[in-house]
């Protein structure tokens, strides 16, 4: 097994609420409540759940764009979890995020070539044949016209702003990229070829991403392991097959058996599990097991007892008192791959 | 007589940049207690459709033509004073945003009464139960409670189930759904469409749902209207558009998705190009600079629009090939490649 070129342990985001002239703490947000997980050089991990879950600030946290309150990143065996800004920034050539909104994440007033350029001009690379000519070979890279340098991002339909998102994360050869949302913002036919386009980056520059999404079936075509995360908690983590074909978590079972399937014969026969009411407040969220308050296999002490997160099936781990799909004592476990 | 019928539809918006053909001669039908789902990509049309039907275009810049007639009454000629009495009262549409669509000043009670009021005489008294009625029946708890909170004190699924109550609180006959459910969570989404599922089912409504999610058309249509570049290029069942679909437009929605209900493959099988911007429709087929079989039609996808004609027991494709020759490639180049 490869290295972690990112690891994470007990990572925590708490964003506190204040109330009146001073400002005194009342509470707190608990968007991210004590995660961990490696992430191995050359794979996709991705990070599913439903808004409000923390997987956003998880991916911002990872790329210190905000704070961590508590817990600890190793990003290729440096400690940086709450490195200086100043250290951190020859640091960020290896480590790039490409957002969701390819609207508002490209500065309007600025050219395609600048926006491209600018990592080279803040790090104070020079490249061998010019800054202009690094840029224009990345713009190719993504499917982007080289002779778009001097064009603006208005110019550009949605799919292509995403390129240039792309173009720019891809400027210094980062080893580890953030995509938070990257295709949701995208029509149907544009996020095929975006997805391809990861694909085939991945595959050429050896890239090591953390794919940030909501939509279970794009993260099951791209990901080799997947994350599901509910209310700041990791709830259970696998490789894609052991994830998608034997769930372990009654979450995880949920989320898969509401998308729906674009199959209209399978509308009749499908078995469903509907969880009734909306994801909690992060702010209060539910104690002990933060998932007992919509899930049907609820106990008394999953009202008490925090359930730890487990690793049943080699590779394959979950948080909860009473998982389906896990192998019993007497049976082997070989029957997951 | 049918319900709804729509005769070649044309909606144009005169632009500084020019004419914009937001729907470009659409023609469907629809009858009670069926659901149409209304398919397409940013900028096809789909909501423009919508929007003309409830007659909200009239009166702006936007230049109408063609028929639309619901129940017997042609709404396009019709003056707006009485497409306004019809609207909430005989069709009513629920947004795609309900933080949006609702007025943050009035609690969700007030909204819904004011819209039964409209069309009932009804003392205020009486509204109120009737809203607290809908938005039991709408699965929202406590709602004689909640019938006096603000939308801002409603989760996003909550908000929706409010929506809906609002829309069918006078009964209406037609409801038009644009991208209910593209803001919610997937779970939430669940919920929602089994309750609009329910609720359709109660109220023998016709039911027009518009989204760009194939997943939610299947799971909710009886037939599918799939639009490209303001026109319908593919209608039919929902078997035909999933089973035996026509036109290499489908065919490319259809591989744009990764399934959870098939194994992985190893790469998604995407339109080149980005969908047309409606001032500069390309000549011809609307769709032949992204199509990968426009070489096979003999240089007419760049020149004549395609007709749209039925191949099958109301299965219409407005194609240049031919019907051998779509069948032919669905069957051994693009059906294969799906199920790999």
């Amino acid at each position: 097994m490869t290295e972690p070129i990112l690891s994470v342990q007990g990572l925590e985001k708490h964003f506190p609420v204040t109330k009146g002239l001073f400002k005194s703490q009342v509470g707190a947000v608990k968007a991210v409540d004590g995660i961990s997980f490696d992430v191995r050089k050359g794979e996709t991990l991705g990070l599913v759940g439903e808004s409000g879950c923390g997987k956003t600030t998880t991916g911002r946290l990872i790329t210190r764009l905000i704070e961590p309150t508590g817990g600890k990143i190793t990003f290729e065996g440096h400690d940086i979890t709450h490195m200086k800004q100043g250290r951190l920034r020859p640091l960020r050539r290896d480590m790039q995020m490409i957002f969701q909104d390819p609207y508002s994440s490209l500065n309007p007033r600025h050219t395609v070539g600048a926006i491209v350029g600018a990592p080279f001009r803040i790090q104070g690379i020079e490249t061998e044949q010019g800054t202009k000519k690094a840029v224009q070979e990345i713009l190719e890279l993504v499917g982007l016209n080289p002779e778009h340098y001097n064009r603006y991002p208005h110019e550009f339909s949605g799919g292509q702003r995403q390129r240039i998102g792309i173009a720019r994360t891809l400027a210094l050869k980062p080893k580890l990229i953030i995509a938070d949302e990257p295709v949701s913002a995208l029509d149907v036919s544009i996020q095929a070829q975006v997805v391809n386009l990861l694909e085939d980056l991945q595959n050429e520059l050896d890239l090591t991403y953390v794919v940030i999404a909501h939509d279970l079936s794009v993260v099951r075509h791209i990901s080799d392991r997947v994350a599901v995360m509910y209310l700041g908690k990791i709830v259970e983590v696998g490789e894609r097959a052991g994830l998608y074909g034997s769930p372990m978590h009654p979450y995880t079972n949920a989320l898969m058996s509401a998308v729906p399937i674009p199959d209209p014969k399978q509308r009749a026969g499908r078995e469903r599990i509907r969880l009734t009411g909306d994801v909690p407040s992060p702010l209060n969220p539910p104690p002990a097991c933060r998932f007992h308050t919509r899930c049907w296999k609820a106990q008394e002490i999953c009202k008490t007892q925090e359930p730890p997160l487990a690793e049943l099936v080699p590779g394959h781990a979950v948080a909860c008192h009473f998982p389906e799909n896990a192998p019993s004592t007497t049976e082997t476990p070989a029957t997951v791959a | 007589m049918t319900f709804l019928q729509l005769n070649d539809l044309k909606v144009h918006f005169p632009t500084d940049d020019g004419l914009v053909r937001s729907v470009d001669g659409l023609s469907f039908q629809l009858e009670r207690g069926k659901t149409l789902g209304i398919v397409g990509e940013s900028g096809s049309g789909k909501s423009v459709t919508s929007l003309s039907i409830l007659g909200l275009h009239k009166g702006g810049r936007a230049r109408i033509s063609g028929e639309i007639w619901l129940d017997g009454e042609e709404l396009v000629s019709a003056s707006q004073e009485h497409v306004r009495s019809l609207r909430g009262k005989k069709m009513a549409m629920i947004f795609q945003d309900p933080l949006s669509a609702m007025h943050p000043y009035y609690t969700v009670g007030d909204q819904i009464i004011e819209a039964y009021r409209i069309h009932n005489d009804v003392p205020k008294k009486v509204a109120r139960k009737h809203a607290i009625d809908m938005l039991g029946r709408v699965g929202i708890p406590q709602p004689d409670r909640r019938v006096d909170s603000y939308p801002h004190e409603f989760s996003g699924g909550m908000r929706q189930r409010a929506m809906i109550a609002m829309a069918l609180s006078c009964d209406p006959e037609l409801l038009i759904a644009d991208e209910p459910t593209t803001a919610l969570d997937v779970t939430v989404q669940a919920q929602i469409l089994d309750l609009m599922r329910d609720l359709q089912r109660d109220f023998n409504a016709a039911l027009i749902i518009i989204t760009h999610d194939l997943g939610v058309v299947a799971e909710l249509s009886d037939d599918i209207l799939v639009m490209y570049g303001g026109k319908c290029i593919e209608y039919g069942s929902a078997d035909d558009i999933f089973e035996r679909p026509e036109h290499p437009y489908t065919w490319g929605l259809l591989g744009s998705m990764p399934r959870l209900d098939r194994e992985v493959t190893e790469r998604l099988l995407p339109i080149k190009g980005s969908p047309p911007s409606l001032i500069n429709v390309p000549s011809g087929c609307a769709f032949h600079p992204r199509c990968a079989f426009e070489p096979r039609t003999g240089g007419k996808g760049g020149t004549v629009v395609p007709d749209l004609v039925e191949t099958e027991g109301g299965h219409l494709v407005r194609c240049h090939l031919s019907r051998e020759e779509r069948r032919d490639i669905w069957a051994t180049e693009i059906k294969p490649k799906l199920e790999s």
